[in-house]
């Protein structure tokens, strides 16, 4: 049995979703909501799902970057365990220095909730690994600080750290569907090792084709996967 | 502020003394109409809300009713609307962003998980700049409350009419979802438990905010009376989300604090159970100094519950609020005195018979006049231009600028999403449908009739996805009761919603009312504004879209249910079983109807001229088999799904609009924002 435990920060409110979603797997792996006065002991993965931690009173992400069990999520990451954070997730793995990049304000300043074309740009990783190389998916996004800021974004693209990249249905990106404004059109990104990756958009609302299809929960059978093994 | 003279004869007369200034303050609050409903009780009378499935009437924080009422009566609902229209305008983003907060708290007041928020919206006309700046600043309070939360705002209405510009309309409802077993109401069980106040600490914001929303605007309130308008802090409300999941296995009952504060709360529990309570002033966590004992009896700090805990589980909930980082005090206890009492410093500064308190304000007696009859034509011409304006008209055009900003899709639930006639929610394998609106220029054109229709047109949303209502509550917005002219638009307009819940077989279970919704700046009474929201449920959450993706040559069938409402749940059956396509006929009638049918596939049919933007109420389209929809209702073949774009035959004229055309002229308020 895998256990991927759901990190819950004061705010986080996609924590439940995430657990559903992986409950809902055809694998045998259960989730597991950590408080984060609690402990990640145990978990073989670990998400740090979306919602607005401490409020994002400061910047989004920052305050939750600063909490004792970050020292734990980074002690997986270095490990080899799958570490994934989604939306305010990404934004607090930036926050904490365990990807690269920063994210800031949409373009236009406000909120989005949209879906979004992405276009998988690597599958080497755990959660791309059950996706095919150039494959479009529709995944929503949920966010108003989701554009991301690569620094030497040359860099990034050349050591293959691009995961997911905005693109219209036909799998083209323009600045027509960057819908935030992300440098390189980049929805999704790794850090140094494979084993860990931020996103933006929200595989865990695209796990039901009731909901409106199931295109992100290949990201999560991928995570499930690698960390049996 | 002070009571009027004849409530304080009353209260004189009753206490057999003349109230102190701190129960003075309680009573101008308590009994103001925001809080004692005195000038609209007589017409809610008229209301039904009985029904089987009715768990908790009208009467505490929120209705609940069983989801399925043809289920096993274990999963609940709560049901909640509230206005916060007066801070809205004074301050739109606080205002709006607390009135979510609040009618939060009134689900979680219930014990339930809130699952889903609508918002409807009134502003002034969409030309005015003051308009359009406090709609931006409401939508950016509701988006910014609501996300942090993580509630799904699903649904909701914006309407933009020039009765609205000195005073806008903002009516939140919310929904919770509740085993029957984890159900609390606000009725307190045993003298000697403890009285114990959770979350936010208390200050000196929002002091007299229930007698404040009962009251006119001036032409000052905008800088008056801001500390009157509360603000909101979404991080905490979601911490008491989150801890409420687990104290409400460990209290007897609970209630919110929102109107007139702790002494609403508590003195409203004390009557309710016809016990007593006693609140000690000096226990209550507070974020300022020197606060006067009236001061914390009356604050309207948001984000806070009271609950009524055994002894022997006080230290349990406060373990829960340890590990949700909320505040915690016992600030007093259930007696069996019937007195609401409240001390400070070793004084009794308060000592009233709480029933009086909380049930004892006087009915007005109002006058009330006959409403005239006004008509509004169509402004629209019967021509292709006609029918583009119609389609960019703020009221008709595309609503994606505002629910774009709202995240509609946390819970992850949410199958039919916004922009269609009704939400729906994949709940235990069941879709919950919600609607919520008011076409105020039909209920000012003739209250009785719009009341009505009001209710049918919800009811219609919630059919054209397949669902059969099961419960309103409905939101009352009109201006000041004591000019008989708007007495008499209130009361018809409640007569008509109740006759027409009457007719569909549906209760009204709950409600708020918000009256002196008037502007001294503009000399002017919003439109008779009753929202209502309506739920409903439908066999499965995969309802049919208003968009037509189907088969061209599928035929178009207008279903007609506005001469008998009651046949409305046979088309929601229909619908659900038959329609490919489905969409409501409202606001710009059946050309703007058809035209938002248009998507991947186009539209052909043919129309009366003097049918082509009549918005009356009880409509659908459908794409089907006509065979199969032959309910009670009229059924008529009006067209069929063509490939692409749109064509209206009118009389001997033509209308032909491309799908780039309607999709410009739907993006008409994106455009201005």
């Amino acid at each position: 049995m895998t256990t991927v435990g759901v990190l819950q920060f004061g705010g986080s409110n996609c924590d439940r979703d995430v657990a559903k979603a992986i409950r809902n797997l055809d694998a045998d792996a259960e989730p597991r909501l950590v408080w984060y006065k609690d402990s990640l002991e145990g978990c073989d993965a670990v998400v740090l799902p979306g919602g607005f931690s401490y409020g994002d009173y400061l910047r989004a992400g920052a305050i939750a970057s600063q909490a004792p069990v970050m020292d734990e999520v980074r002690e997986m990451a270095d490990a080899g365990k799958p570490v994934l954070g989604i939306c305010n997730g990404a934004q607090i793995l930036c926050e904490a220095g365990v990807v690269g990049g920063a994210y800031t304000d949409n373009r236009s300043a406000k909120f989005q909730c949209e879906p979004t074309h992405l276009r998988v740009e690597s599958t080497d990783t755990p959660f791309t690994r059950r996706y095919t190389e150039g494959e479009v998916v529709e995944v929503p996004i949920a966010h108003a600080e989701g554009r991301y800021v690569a620094g030497d974004l040359d860099a990034l693209e050349s050591s293959g750290r691009a995961l997911f990249r905005y693109v219209d249905e036909d799998g083209e990106p323009s600045e027509e569907v960057n819908p935030n404004g992300s440098d390189g059109n980049l929805a999704g990104v790794r850090g140094d090792r494979a084993n860990v990756a931020a996103m933006m958009p929200h595989p865990e609302r695209r796990c039901d084709p009731l909901l409106g299809g199931e295109d992100g929960r290949r990201v999560f059978e991928g995570m499930v996967e690698a960390a049996a093994e | 502020m002070e009571l009027s003279p004849d409530d304080y004869a009353l209260v004189e007369e009753e206490l057999g003394r003349p109230p102190n200034a701190a129960e003075e303050a309680l009573f101008v609050n308590l009994w103001s109409e925001h809080c004692a409903y005195r000038s609209s009780r007589p017409a809610l009378a008229d209301l039904p809300t009985e029904g089987e499935h009715v768990v908790v009437p009208p009467g505490d924080d929120a209705a609940v009713i069983e989801l399925d009422p043809t289920g096993d009566g274990d999963t609940l609902l709560a049901l909640g609307i509230e206005s916060h229209n007066h801070p809205s305008y004074v301050d739109p983003y606080d205002g709006a962003a607390t009135g979510v907060g609040g009618i939060v708290r009134d689900i979680l007041s219930m014990g339930a998980d809130p699952i889903a928020l609508q918002d409807c919206i009134y502003f002034g006309d969409f030309e005015r700049e003051k308009a359009r700046y406090l709609f931006e600043g409401v939508v950016d309070g509701i988006s910014d409350y609501g996300n942090s939360i993580g509630v799904p705002t699903v649904g909701g209405q914006t309407y933009f009419d020039e009765s609205y510009d000195g005073n806008p309309l903002v009516n939140v409802m919310c929904v919770g979802l509740v085993d029957r077993d984890s159900l609390l109401t606000a009725d307190l069980k045993e003298p000697g438990n403890e009285l114990v106040l959770v979350g936010a600490s208390t200050g000196r914001d929002g002091m007299g905010g229930a007698s404040f929303a009962s009251e006119d605007l001036g032409e000052e309130a905008e800088s008056e009376d801001r500390p009157a308008v509360q603000v909101g802090d979404p991080y905490t409300e979601k911490l008491l989300i989150d801890a409420t999941r687990e104290i409400r296995e460990h209290v007897e009952a609970a209630r919110d604090l929102g109107a007139a504060g702790l002494s609403g709360a508590s003195s409203e529990m004390a009557a309710k159970s016809g016990y007593g309570a006693h609140v000690r002033l000096d226990d209550v966590h507070l974020r300022e100094e020197d606060m006067q004992p009236w001061e914390i009896l009356l604050s309207e700090s948001q984000e806070r519950m009271l609950y009524e805990v055994r002894p022997d589980e006080v230290d349990a909930v406060r373990e829960i609020t340890e590990k949700y980082d909320l505040g915690f005090s016992r600030v007093g206890e259930v007696t069996d005195s019937g007195r609401y009492k409240a001390s400070y410093d070793g004084e009794t500064v308060v000592d009233l018979p709480a029933e009086f308190l909380a049930d004892g304000a006087p009915v007005h007696d109002l006058d009330r006049e006959e409403p005239q009859e006004k008509t509004h034509p169509s402004p629209y011409d019967v021509s292709r231009e006609g029918l583009l304006e119609a389609l960019s008209d703020p009221n008709d055009a595309s609503k994606e600028w505002v629910y774009r900003q709202y995240d509609h899709e946390v819970q992850t639930r949410t199958a039919v999403k916004p922009g269609d006639d009704s939400a729906v929610l994949a709940v235990d394998g069941v879709g919950v449908a919600l609607s919520a609106g008011c076409d105020s220029r039909r209920v000012e054109a003739h209250p009785y009739r719009g009341g009505y229709e009001t209710v049918v047109e919800n009811v219609s949303n919630l059919a054209a996805k397949g669902a059969r209502a099961t419960a309103f509550v409905n939101c009352l917005n009109f201006g000041n009761p004591e000019r008989p002219d708007i007495y008499g638009e209130f009361r018809d307009a409640v007569e008509g919603m109740a006759d027409a819940a009457g007719d569909v077989g549906v209760p009204v279970v709950g409600g708020n009312v918000s009256l002196y919704n008037e502007s001294e700046e503009f000399g002017s009474a919003v439109n008779p504004t009753p929202t209502v929201a309506a739920v409903g449920v439908a066999p499965d959450a995969d309802a049919p879209r208003m968009e037509v993706s189907c088969d061209v040559g599928t035929p178009l069938v207008l279903l007609d249910a506005s001469d008998d409402p009651s046949v409305l749940e046979e088309v929601a059956e229909d619908v659900a079983s038959h329609a490919e396509a489905s969409h409501d006929v409202s606001t710009g009638g059946l050309a703007v109807a058809l035209a938002e049918m248009c998507g991947e596939r186009g539209v052909r049919a043919t129309v009366d001229g003097d049918e082509l933007y009549d918005s009356s109420p009880g409509r659908v389209v459908v794409a089907g088999d006509p065979d199969e929809f032959d309910g009670g209702y009229e059924s008529t073949v009006v067209g069929e799904v063509t490939e692409r774009d749109l064509e209206i035959h009118v009389d001997a004229d033509t209308l032909e609009l491309s799908q780039e055309e309607i999709e410009e002229a739907r993006a008409a308020l994106e455009d201005a924002m």
